[in-house]
């Protein structure tokens, strides 16, 4: 067995030092964007927009916001990686090791986690001067800031496979994960919508990821965490399955 | 006694593109044994560098097999890719790390751990001691070579692979290389080597196999290739246009030509030719054909020299 779990776990060390390396962009800066969303939105709407009863909108904020640095700095860091080895053609010294496809999932997805939850740590951490922090369920908190990074991390493998450049890799982040993190409710509660509206956000999984997770702070969440947990595990095994299978077969690395 | 497991097996390897319509390699089959320095030579687009990246998993055979030391580099890549350090002719670097922790990573990726000692040495022996900690980037071209070959070498793989090592390379470099390279191979190591400078392969390799088209033209021992060739190249320098005659025969490198002669009528009849045309000739030598010789005329012919 010597070099299968070795072989990973290197693999995983210099995915987190290659981001640890560059923190100052990697992990302030999106820690900086994050609170100065609080900031600003905070300060114009506290007064005008009440979600639940007992909670002011800048706490509401807080959780919406640590999910998405969560999920976006997971997807930003294994596809970013990805795309930047294949194109300095530095993956070369990946592709001739002894590597399984499990190996690269778990290494190119366990860094993605270690980010996303280290920048959505940092938020929290920001946040507690503006806000109260309430940990009314923390077991859910818990359960979807991992299974939501872990997706993240997940997709972003699949598109750092697919693009063959950067532009393409940006119109993915453009188009698919920034849609869909800001049409999630991390502004919001979906229930203020049109029916429209509530129903499409409803196909939305970033949705669940971060109703279910804001549940673990107040208590109250739009759908139940169950509903939640199932369809954000279901999209979260898809996502790792399709991931696996292109790394399987060498999908546009290995002609 | 037993035949040895060859080092190196190409069995039948085929690669076609384009649905079927491009050829890269055609039927290719050879052998290379424990401990060889073997040469891979051919023009560019010859299939080189295709079966290279089928041998190392990163182009699939379209037909065929290819095994390292018995595994199969499909079927048992693992054990397969552990045998094999590749040196890739691109110059590819990770800009985020410095040279040992390059090289420290790379042999992770291999499950060998805690082997500074090796890597120090590697990186004395390939002049590279001084620049250890040094980021990936501040390197010159032919500092980020020499990390190629320790990264390739760092898990002390059997069989050493260099494609096109030394293009573009500095005189220095290219003897430091060498010097290391023949070493490891008088130790044991097996290398398969490809390069544009046959005057390498031909001082390097004691075997060596030419391909033209995807295809296997020449598989022999270098000095059997040698003697199996016109004998005698007779060169000279001239500014001068040469007689229709000798310049349809000639291999003309700027003001250097080099004229194939079977036997010394023939060279006495191309000398009085010149002469006959007022041809004055510099630096008149009659000299045994080098691989550079023996390259062209396997390249320009179509009967395949491939030793049983």
């Amino acid at each position: 067995m010597i070099g299968v779990l070795s072989g990973a776990r290197t693999l995983l060390y210099k995915e987190v030092l290659r981001f640890w390396k560059v923190s100052f962009q990697t992990v302030a800066a999106p820690v900086l964007t994050a609170m100065l969303y609080l900031l600003i939105f905070g300060h114009v709407l506290e007064d005008h927009v009440k979600v639940y009863d007992d909670v002011g909108y800048t706490s509401f904020l807080v959780p919406g916001l640590v999910m998405m640095s969560v999920l976006q700095n997971a997807f930003a860091n294994s596809s970013s990686s990805l795309i930047q080895s294949k194109i300095t053609g530095n993956l070369v010294f990946l592709l001739v090791a002894p590597l399984s496809h499990w190996a690269w999932f778990v290494a190119y997805v366990g860094a993605s986690m270690v980010r996303g939850l280290v920048v959505g740590s940092g938020v929290l951490a920001v946040t507690l001067w503006f806000a109260p922090l309430r940990l009314v369920e923390p077991g859910w908190i818990v359960v979807f800031a991992f299974l939501g990074a872990g997706m993240l991390g997940s997709l972003g493998l699949v598109a750092g496979l697919w693009a063959e450049k950067f532009d393409q890799m940006a119109g993915f982040q453009n188009f698919v994960i920034m849609p869909m993190t800001f049409l999630s409710g991390v502004f919001y509660s979906v229930h203020t919508l049109p029916a429209f509206w509530q129903a499409l956000s409803h196909l939305n999984p970033f949705f669940y990821m971060i109703d279910g997770f804001r549940r673990g702070f107040f208590g109250v969440s739009d759908v139940s965490p169950w509903t939640s947990l199932a369809v954000v595990g279901t999209s979260s095994v898809g996502v790792a399955a399709l991931a696996l299978n292109l790394l399987r077969i060498g999908y546009k690395i290995r002609h | 006694m037993p035949a040895l497991m060859p080092a190196i097996s190409f069995q039948n390897v085929t690669k076609t593109y384009a649905g079927g319509s491009v050829k890269a390699l055609d039927d290719v089959t050879f052998d290379i044994q424990p401990g060889e320095f073997f040469g891979l030579l051919g023009p560019n687009g010859a299939g080189k560098t295709t079966l290279i990246s089928i041998l190392a998993g990163l182009t699939r055979a379209s037909g065929g097999r290819v095994a390292v030391h018995g595994h199969d580099v499909v079927d048992d890549y693992a054990a397969a890719r552990r045998s094999l350090g590749i040196v890739p002719q691109e110059l590819v670097f990770d800009p985020f790390f410095s040279v040992r922790e390059a090289l420290r990573i790379q042999s992770g990726y291999f499950g060998v751990h805690r082997n500074d000692d090796w890597i120090d040495e590697l990186l004395a022996h390939l002049g590279l001691a001084d620049k250890a900690e040094a980021n990936m980037r501040q390197l010159s071209g032919g500092m980020k070579r020499r990390v190629l070959v320790a990264q390739a070498l760092v898990h002390k793989p059997p069989v050493i692979v260099l494609d096109e090592p030394t293009a573009g390379v500095d005189v220095e470099l290219r003897q430091t290389l060498w010097q290391f390279v023949a070493r490891l191979n008088k130790q044991g190591h097996t290398v398969l080597l490809t390069t544009h400078y046959l005057e390498e392969a031909e001082a390097l390799c004691g075997r060596i196999a030419m391909l033209k088209l995807g295809r296997v033209v020449a598989l022999d021992r270098t000095s059997a290739l040698l003697a199996g060739t016109a004998s005698t190249m007779l060169r000279f320098k001239t500014d001068d246009a040469l007689p229709p005659a000798v310049q349809a025969a000639a291999r003309v490198t700027g003001r250097i030509v080099q004229v194939k002669a079977h036997d010394a009528a023939e060279v006495e009849s191309l000398l009085a030719a010149l002469r006959q045309a007022g041809v004055r000739v510099e630096d008149l030598e009659i000299g045994r054909a080098d691989l550079e010789d023996v390259f062209l005329e396997i390249m320009q012919g179509d009967a395949p020299q491939v030793a049983a």
